[in-house]
């Protein structure tokens, strides 16, 4: 029965077929010869897509970090007292960070700080700053004003109330956030590849730059499926953080 | 002991509270009660200092509130508002420790404790499960119990209450304010109660004040309040068009009752009040009936003339 579920549940499948898929790529040789006659290269092996993905998933975590951190931070000083003159400032510049391409930004930013990986961290960043920032802010204000009134007539100070009952009651929105970040980073960091950094997408950059399709479909494949088990990850976490309560109800017998 | 000294507050022009000077008596029920707008409840903010005083001063015991650091003010007195308060994603027993956890007692007195006010609010029989449950499992009167229990937690002297029976439906409300009047008597607790319900300030005041727009109209017990109003308003806002059924539901039986005398049927209890005396007589078709007192020992009969002497 429990070993049925685990067998039934698709996240840990996903993720092996996504390692094993990045492994095996080159074993996968003559399908693409199959596919793809014409070209002379059907596998793109001038990495190991093990170190573009390992080097994707990097990118994304750090760049979503940042994200989470500063979008986080901001939507809680904007929903503070001392903060809330902020609100329509932060509104409009975490906008326009999500209207300014990712491409933009690897363009400005590379002849200031150079073919690495932080101008790649920091377009991103903002790219993914809005959802953060935004649900942070809709989760915290939906917070009934009734309940954080009864915090201070308690006697809660105002970070005790942010800690134990407004960031609690608002995680479920935020994590929804931090989903879209991670998810929409996960297919926008391929474009980090035009500014010399490793990721999924160097093989689709290779393959649109010297014709080649089935690079591009290499690289496509791994990026889509690192998304999807990204997804059902973060599904899973708001299912547990849903249902936080009830496990607790069950498996608790005192306070 | 609570004490407003010429206490207004301002919101721009409009004084929401205007020079409200009020003593609240140690261990009575002090209902405020008025219409919407008349101030009762930002009179009740100011006092754990939700709001402040624009002018005059609020005393507890004799200290300014105002110089005292406002958080260890508030954990001295319990607060309840309508059941909406309980944190949903604690438990019952999480929601109650929320003062004491505040306090930093240690965990074993807190269970205790938690233990004793489900007893004392009487989430009985089995105060283990409801303990366990999420506020969202309870209904309506089980989820103000513990809202009451929240703010006996850390054993306040002063309990404030804002409308806590407001989303209740006249069945369970009334339960509860009964249970309310028990624990009163028991814990002797200093407790300032708003209300719009007329009827409930009748019931559960030790003393009333009424408020209009923002000013103090008229303090006193609930008999003072309805037969010495002190003006047109009070007796119309009290009184309403079953004005002599309220002069009645502030009275015992026990205060008018005949020593001596017998009467059949079922007796009724000297505390009800001659509101509930009268309902029976109506009811049951007769003009006279037998009283016995808490122990059951018949105290002698009321009739129904009894109701209108002065």
């Amino acid at each position: 029965m429990r070993i049925g579920r685990v067998l039934r549940d698709p996240l840990p499948w996903l993720a092996a077929a996504l390692v094993a898929l990045a492994a095996g790529m080159t074993s996968l040789r003559p399908l693409f010869a199959i596919l793809f006659p014409d070209l002379q290269w059907p596998v793109y092996d001038q990495d190991s897509f093990l170190a573009l993905l390992a080097a994707h998933v990097w990118l994304v975590a750090v760049s979503s970090g940042l994200a989470v951190v500063v979008g986080v931070a901001a939507g809680v000083f904007v929903t503070r007292p001392a903060g809330r003159d902020f609100r329509f400032l932060f509104d409009t510049l975490f906008a326009a960070s999500q209207t300014i391409p990712p491409v933009a930004v690897l363009a400005l930013m590379v002849p200031i700080l150079g073919y690495d990986a932080r101008p790649a961290v920091i377009a991103l960043m903002l790219y993914g700053l809005l959802p953060v920032a935004q649900n942070t802010v809709a989760g915290l204000e939906s917070v009934p004003a009734a309940l954080t009134q009864a915090a201070h007539g308690m006697g809660m100070t105002g970070s005790q109330t942010l800690v134990h009952l407004e960031l609690p009651l608002a995680a479920g929105a935020i994590v929804a956030g931090i989903r879209t970040c991670v998810i929409v980073n996960t297919g926008t960091a391929t474009i980090a590849s035009t500014a010399g950094v490793k990721t999924l997408g160097l093989p689709i950059i290779v393959g649109l730059a010297g014709g080649n399709i089935a690079y591009v479909v290499q690289g496509a494949i791994l990026v889509g499926l690192l998304a999807v088990v990204l997804d059902f990850g973060f599904d899973r976490l708001e299912f547990l953080l849903q249902a936080g309560g009830r496990t607790r109800q069950r498996d608790g017998s005192g306070p | 002991m609570i004490t407003f000294d010429g206490v207004s507050k301002l919101y721009g022009e409009t004084k929401a509270v205007d020079g409200l000077s009020l003593a609240v008596q140690p261990g009575e029920m002090l209902m405020l009660i008025g219409a919407s707008g008349s101030g009762k409840s930002t009179a009740l903010k100011l006092a754990n200092r939700l709001e402040d005083c624009s002018m005059g001063t609020i005393r507890l015991d004799g200290d300014d509130i105002g110089r005292m650091q406002v958080e260890t003010l508030r954990r001295r007195m319990g607060y309840a508002i309508q059941s909406v308060g309980l944190f949903p994603h604690w438990t019952v027993a999480r929601n109650i420790a929320t003062v004491p956890r505040l306090l930093g007692w240690p965990r074993a007195k807190i269970l205790d404790r938690i233990r004793e006010l489900l007893v004392l609010v009487q989430l009985d029989p089995d105060p283990d499960r409801i303990a366990e449950r999420f506020p969202h499992q309870l209904s309506g009167g089980q989820q103000q119990r513990v809202g009451v229990a929240r703010a006996l937690a850390a054993d306040p002297d002063v309990l404030l209450m804002d409308e806590p029976f407001g989303a209740l439906d006249p069945i369970t409300r009334g339960v509860l304010q009964t249970e309310l009047l028990r624990i009163h008597r028991r814990t002797g607790k200093t407790i300032m109660f708003v209300t719009h319900d007329v009827n409930e300030a009748l019931t559960l005041g030790t003393r009333i004040a009424l408020l209009d727009r923002g000013r103090l109209v008229q303090v006193g017990t609930p008999l003072e309040l309805l037969t010495m109003p002190a003006t047109a308003f009070v007796r119309e806002f009290l009184g309403g068009d079953d004005y002599g059924l309220k002069l009645l539901a502030v009275e015992p039986v026990s205060s008018r009752v005949r020593a001596g005398e017998i009467a059949p049927g079922a007796p009724v209890a000297g505390s009800v009040s001659l509101r509930h005396a009268l309902s029976e007589m109506v009811s049951r078709r007769t003009d006279c009936l037998a009283v016995v007192d808490g122990a059951g020992v018949p105290l002698g009969v009321v009739r129904l003339t009894d109701l209108i002497r002065a």
